[in-house]
């Protein structure tokens, strides 16, 4: 699904390396995890991973389906299948919730040559997802996250997500912010989602998360680089022991 | 002999006191105003209040050297009358060049006048001791019709007021809208163009109590240039929303001068300034805060693909006028390097316990927002058009109207959205 190779990428307007080799693959099917210390770069490889052009990458590449997508802009991206749920989900006000999600997945199934979505259908499954992620359809009558609670926002990044059906699935911190009974809403929301087709990059401070959504791999990214991989006992240790003693392995 | 006398008419000012001489009826009634534009002239940047709209200068490269009064005439005369259907449905539409033909709706009346407008003060004070847009009007030969709204009167339906359309056309009216009472009035400023302005001047009285929504619909051809001035009292515990939508014409500025006539009067103010290359569209409001506890928000937003706009906002505040609450902001949204924009809101309070602020932007498409979009699948172009789309219809939404003249408006926005993307 996902082959990121050697990676460096620098702030594109002021030359600070933030990722400095980034090596990581994400098999079909899987759900991988990323933990890591605050700044070390964990949202910038999301979002270079969504094509931001803030960043620009200097060496390396990102292969998606065996083909780089470096040359593909934001919304080829999610068309192929790349979706980013944003650690700090924007709010843009004017633009309706509903027309977005309209907008979003008809510009999706446009680029793949597939007929565009009707409103009766569109609104079937954004109220079936709503539902199941237990947001208030009243919320989804105003401008795109105006005014919703910072959890509010995490749930409706996941309800795009549900109604987008990308392959790729790159989650920043989807956790902060939630409580308790929306975490495991939103667990479940993924859980439901995963199947052999479908990938998932999941940022995360927290083991609470992943007792949720049960990684298949679990990676720690310091300094713009993957220091240590291993299964989900990994992010027990982490639970337990803090990255103190990882890194002190990787110096 | 004062100093204007003695300077030399441009070429323009000439070739515009010829035009009126020549056009419409009335001499006698109009000769003043003809021959106060002679000796007054057009107003220039070093007038404060025309400083961003130098329309000596501007309408010199209109009416150039040696243009042909007799082909400026005939070209007025020639310009067939453009059929247009209202902007809602069910709306009473009165042609203000023949009021006397207009059927009143119930609860209104219509007369046809003989009245020019009175152009011997301007209800801006940063403008010269004549009033510009009132003497062209009255030169040109504008009679006002009268229209009056009962009191305690809720039309059914919008009053659409027909002025301006045609190259040319010169019109005035008066409004009244008695106590208690509610009505919409839509003035349609369309048609083509002539090197020469066409112009419209519209008196508003509001009376106490009662709410009034007036549209100014602005989409003239890209040749035409337009003088409009709106002027409006705000009696006491009044609404007055006002919508002004600039959408084309080459030259134009449009002035709105509000007062309030009692306390508790609430003022709304939404605009949209759409501009493309050659343009040059001037807004100039005048809020006049002159009893306690009034409150005003006014708030433009501008998109330009190209094109010199201009928004002077000033509002008073009058020594006894305490508790006023007045906003104002002017956000600009430069789509092209070609184009720019110049804000000049400006505050002058003479009361202490009053709410008073202004703030003007301009910058280009919030790069996050564009991206937030992008992610989404949403290509770059149609990204920016959501996102230029919900920057204008924002203040649409603002003013709460009607459902259906929301609609009507929006889709103004949305087709010269379309057709300059
Ligand atoms: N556009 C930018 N300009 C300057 N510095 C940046 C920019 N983007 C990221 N950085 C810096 O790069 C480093 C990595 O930031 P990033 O947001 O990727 O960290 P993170 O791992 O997601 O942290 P957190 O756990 O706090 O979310 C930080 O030091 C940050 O300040
Ligand atoms: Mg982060």
């Amino acid at each position: 699904m996902l082959e990121i190779k050697n990676l460096h990428a620098r702030v594109a307007d002021e030359g600070t390396e933030i990722l400095k080799g980034v090596d990581l693959t994400v098999k079909d099917g899987e759900v991988a995890a990323i933990m890591g210390p605050n700044g070390s770069g964990k949202s910038t490889l999301s979002y270079i991973l969504a094509g931001r052009d803030d960043y620009e990458v200097t060496e390396g590449d990102i292969l998606y389906n065996g083909e780089s997508i470096l040359e593909m802009d934001p919304a080829e991206r999610a068309a192929s299948g790349v979706f980013l749920a944003f650690q700090y989900p924007l709010e843009i006000p004017g633009v309706a919730t509903m027309t977005f999600l309209k907008t979003a997945m008809n510009a999706q199934r446009k680029a793949r040559g597939e007929a565009e979505l009707m409103t009766p259908e569109f609104m079937r499954r954004v109220k079936a997802s709503a539902a199941e992620l237990k947001i208030d359809a009243e919320m989804l009558k105003r401008p795109l996250n105006v005014g919703f609670s910072g959890g509010e926002k995490k749930r409706a990044e996941i309800l795009q997500m549900a109604l987008l059906e990308p392959k790729l699935c790159v989650m920043d911190e989807t956790d902060s912010g939630l409580d308790i009974d929306a975490l495991k809403i939103v667990a479940d929301g993924v859980n439901a989602l995963r199947g052999p087709e479908r990938s998932f990059l999941v940022i995360t401070h927290y083991q609470r998360l992943l007792d949720y959504i049960v990684p298949d791999t679990v990676h720690v990214l310091y300094k713009g680089r993957i220091i240590k991989s291993g299964d989900k006992d990994l992010a027990l240790q982490l639970e337990n022991e803090g990255y103190g003693q990882i890194i002190g392995e990787a110096a | 002999m004062s100093v204007t006398e003695l300077r030399p008419r441009t070429p323009a000012e000439t070739a515009l006191v010829s035009l009126a001489e020549a056009t419409g009826s009335g001499e006698d009634a109009r000769r003043a105003a003809i021959e106060a534009l002679r000796r007054e002239g057009l107003p220039h940047r070093r007038i404060e209040a025309w400083h961003y709209t130098d329309l000596r200068n501007l309408m010199g490269r209109r009416l150039g050297k040696d243009q042909a009064i007799e082909a400026l005439a005939a070209k007025e005369a020639g310009e067939a009358e453009t059929v247009l259907s209202p902007l809602v449905a069910g709306s009473t539409v009165v042609d203000l060049d023949a009021p006397e033909r207009a059927s009143a709706p119930e609860g209104a009346t219509i007369v046809a006048g003989d009245e020019l407008a009175d152009w011997h003060e301007s209800p801006n004070h940063l403008d010269r001791p004549v009033d510009t847009v009132r003497l062209v009007n009255a030169a040109f030969g504008a009679r006002a019709a009268t229209l009056a709204v009962a009191a305690k009167t809720e039309l059914a339906a919008p009053i659409e007021l027909r002025s301006g359309i045609g190259a040319q056309s010169h019109s005035a009216v008066r409004v009244s809208v008695g106590d208690g009472s509610k009505a919409t009035f839509v003035e349609r400023v369309e048609g083509g163009g002539s090197p020469a302005p066409s112009s419209a001047v519209s008196h508003l009285s509001i009376g106490d109590g009662a709410e009034v929504l007036w549209v100014i619909d602005q989409t003239k051809g890209e040749a035409a240039a337009h003088l409009g001035q709106l002027n409006v009292s705000v009696g006491a515990d009044a609404t007055f929303k006002l919508f002004l939508l600039n959408a084309g014409g080459q030259l134009v500025r449009q002035e709105v001068h509000a007062v309030t006539r009692g306390e508790g009067s609430e003022i709304v103010m939404r605009g949209v300034n759409l501009l493309e290359k050659d343009q040059h569209v001037d807004v100039t409001t005048t809020l006049r805060h002159t009893h306690p506890n009034t409150t005003a928000t006014e708030t433009f937003r501008n998109v330009l693909m190209g094109g010199h706009g201009v928004f002077q906002g000033m509002i008073k505040v009058a020594r006894e006028a305490q508790k006023t609450d007045a906003k104002m902001a002017c956000n600009t949204l430069l789509l092209s390097e070609d184009g720019d924009f110049s804000a000049k809101p400006e505050l002058e309070i003479f009361a202490d316990d009053v709410q008073c602020g202004h703030g003007a932007t301009a910058g280009e498409i919030n790069q996050d927002h564009l991206f937030y979009l992008m992610s989404r699948g949403i290509p770059a172009a149609q990204a920016k058009a959501l996102l230029v789309k919900a920057f204008v219809d924002e203040m649409v939404e603002e003013l709460e109207i009607d459902e259906a003249l929301g609609e009507a408006l929006t889709a103004k926005i949305d087709a010269w959205l379309e057709k300059s993307h």
